[in-house]
């Protein structure tokens, strides 16, 4: 599915990711974790091709294809999706539009038909209900005086529309209590399938105990320094990183 | 750019003699109250003529190409039948080529006066021209001068009028042709009524078009004035409102430029009596060679009055927009609440903007702020969009929209913001078929 091998990056000159080694398998959810500034959103973005980030080597590979080389919807439209650590706000664009627009790109360029906003609306309804959200963020401005657990929520209402194959979730636990948490993970779960893989970024192993990883990777420095199951994240939080940087 | 070096611009002289030619037929000829306004009309114009960028109130709007086109009369066959633009209520004034066409508009049973001007002009001594009576502006001396026809409206007291649409159709000629309509509303203590003003023109075709309204809005009155400038492309429109606001009032305007060469709305406002309120907004849609220019005065000459401006202007290709807009806040109007935003939005590094804020504060307890921005299309926002595999082109559509129906969202009536709105999608689905 992912495959990313000896990836550096630059921003603004200041080298951050430093030679990233990953392969995450179709079907395999992989978590990575690592203290903060050591490179986990700039990974997600340099994946995902926001402006800004200087790639200076490596190659990444998804489904047999040259990410890099790719704009940002184009990958959207293989099946990428980032939910991001801090969701934009969009004032005066509709939410409902904004989603429908999306999934209706989406779907033109994977040769789908496109929903008009009557089959959109019924789609957006069911999906809603299985994340527990209000119906009224639907008309309301993209992100536009959500609270910090709607604009997550909102994220993985994006990713439960436009159904990706790779989903980069950043940090979407921070901030979220128990509930919302939970909903979050059934969110990721629901789309568990043999191609569908998550890539997983986190501070904390709570969230790992409701989206189980295969893979548990540890990042510092721009650099994937260590690698295990899930019992990784748990001696994480026991030990913290000082552990792992010694072993490193 | 230079001024003139001598005399006035060439076209005044042939507004001049056409009024000259004309006058002894020009409506109310005969009435001598009429006659000797275009008269010292006429006289203040001869004086000035067109105003050129040495005058401080035109400084960033050169109008040689409006003195330069030498203009005729228009000269459209009665029953020329244009398309007209949609209604958004039964009652309508049509002017063609500014002639009022009673056979397009719809005007009886309104419970309220509408009327058109030349034939209601014997009543209206003192106020035609009782606002617009600023002898320093050419452009309102030229209206005085040529003008024929135009709306007249009443609104008794208490009366809840709805919706009137006031459309302003040209057509294409041969010769450019000017015309000068006068606008007369009125509304009595606690009238209400939503004016929607529709101007559209032929592409490709030269023509001036110089409304001037005196706008009377009575103690507790509420007018919304939505005004979608959808001239052709080749077409100037140089408009001058002057609004009078009593106790109590509203005065709501939002002025969509959507068209036009060459565009000017001026607005003159005046809050004369306690807790009146006007809101001035707009939103400007410049493609390519578009010019537009939005100046505001504003008198806060009563306590505790409101008002609150904003303009959002967007600029593609090589356009220019020019937003001025002076506050003056009376020694009297204790406790003013004043607030004017000018947002641009720049598509093109070829585009221009002069924005020039003008605060003068008299009175001692007010609270008054302006601000200006000028933005591109936001990165961040940009990338959020097209990471949700929304193509580029189509994402900065997307924000570009957002960005003019945040303006429209503060309009109150309903039926004038729809249209506003509807008015946006239009110009944004030319837009994007152009391209
Ligand atoms: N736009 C930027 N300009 C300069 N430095 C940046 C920029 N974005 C990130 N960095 C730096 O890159 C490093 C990694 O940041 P980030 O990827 O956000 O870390 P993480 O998500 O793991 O907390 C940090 O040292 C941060 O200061
Ligand atoms: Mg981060």
């Amino acid at each position: 599915m992912l495959k990313i091998e000896g990836l550096t990056a630059e921003v603004e000159g200041k080298q951050i990711l430093k030679g990233v080694e990953l392969e995450v398998p179709a079907g395999e959810i992989h978590a990575i974790m690592g203290p903060n500034g050591s490179g986990k959103s700039t990974l997600s973005y340099v994946l995902s091709g926001r402006e800004g980030y200087e790639i200076t080597g490596g190659s990444v590979s998804f489904n047999g294809v040259d990410l890099l080389a790719l704009e940002p919807e184009e990958r959207a439209a293989t099946g990428l999706f980032l939910a991001f650590q801090y969701p934009v706000e969009l004032p005066g664009v509709g939410n409902a539009l904004f989603l429908r627009t999306a999934l209706n790109a989406v779907r033109k360029a994977r040769g789908e038909s496109e929903l008009d906003a009557m089959q959109f609306l019924k789609l957006a309804r069911e999906r809603l209900k299985a994340l527990h959200i209000s119906e009224d963020m639907l008309k309301r401005g993209v992100n536009v005086g959500f609270s910090g657990g709607e604009k997550k929520r909102n994220e993985v209402l994006q990713m439960a529309l436009l159904q990706p194959k790779l989903a980069i979730l950043d940090e979407t636990d921070s901030g979220l209590d128990i509930d919302a948490l939970k909903i979050v993970a059934d969110g990721v779960n629901a789309l568990r399938s043999p191609d569908f893989s998550a890539l997983v970024i986190t501070h904390y192993q709570r969230l790992l105990d409701y989206i189980v990883p295969d893979r548990v990777h540890v990042l510092m420095h721009g650099r994937i320094v260590q690698s295990g199951g899930p019992e990784l994240a748990k001696q994480l939080e026991a030990e913290g990183y000082a552990s792992v940087q010694a072993a490193a | 750019m230079t001024a003139h070096p001598t005399g006035h611009p060439s076209g005044a002289e042939g507004f001049l003699h056409r009024f000259e030619g004309l006058r002894s037929r020009l409506p109310g000829a005969r009435l001598d109250f009429v006659d000797a306004l275009r008269g010292e009309a006429a006289e203040a114009f001869r004086q000035q003529g067109f105003p050129t960028r040495r005058v401080e109130a035109w400084k960033y709007t050169d109008l040689r190409p409006v003195a330069a086109a030498g203009f005729d009369e228009p000269l459209t066959a009665i029953d020329t039948a244009p398309a007209l633009p949609p209604a958004h209520g039964a009652a309508r004034a049509v002017f063609v080529d500014g002639r009022f066409r009673e056979d397009l508009s719809q005007l009886d049973g309104l419970g309220y006066a509408a009327a058109n001007l030349a034939v209601a002009l014997p009543r209206l001594q003192g106020r035609l021209g009782g606002l617009a009576a600023d002898g320093a502006q050419p452009m309102v001396a030229l209206n005085t001068m040529l003008f024929e026809d135009g709306l007249v409206v009443t609104v008794p007291a208490g009366v809840a009028a709805g919706v009137l649409d006031l459309v302003s159709v040209a057509t294409a000629s041969e010769r450019p042709e000017a015309f000068h309509p006068r606008h007369l509303i009125r509304l009595e203590a606690g009238a209400s009524l939503t004016l929607i003003e529709t101007a559209t023109g032929p592409s490709a075709s030269r023509y001036l078009h110089n409304p001037v309204y005196e706008i009377e809005v009575a103690e507790g009155a509420r007018l919304t004035h939505a005004r979608l400038q959808q001239e052709g492309d080749a077409g100037f429109q140089l408009s001058t409102a002057y609004a009078r606001i009593a106790e109590g009032g509203t005065y709501d305007n939002f002025t969509l430029n959507a068209g036009g060469k060459l565009v000017r709305n001026e607005i003159h406002a005046v809050l004369s009596g306690p807790r009146a309120a006007c809101h001035m907004n707009g939103a400007q849609l410049l493609r390519d060679g578009q010019h537009a220019d939005t100046t505001t005065v504003l008198d806060h000459a009563a306590p505790d009055c409101a008002s609150r401006q904003t303009y959002k202007t967007v600029l593609a290709g090589r356009s220019r927009g020019v937003f001025q807009g002076k506050i003056h806040v009376h020694q009297i109007a204790q406790r003013t609440d004043g607030y004017q935003m000018n947002q641009v939005l720049l598509l093109s590094p070829e585009a221009e903007i002069d924005s020039k804020p003008q605060l003068e504060i008299y009175a001692d307890d007010v609270k008054c702020s302006h601000g200006a921005t000028v933005g591109e299309i936001d990165a961040e926002q940009l990338f959020y969009l097209r990471s949700r595999g929304i193509p580029e082109e189509r994402a900065r559509a997307m924000l570009v929209e957002a960005f003019l129906r945040e303006a429209i969202e503060g309009v109150q009536d309903e039926t004038a913001r729809a249209a506003l709105d509807a008015a946006v999608t239009r110009w944004w689905e030319g837009q994007e078929a152009a391209a």
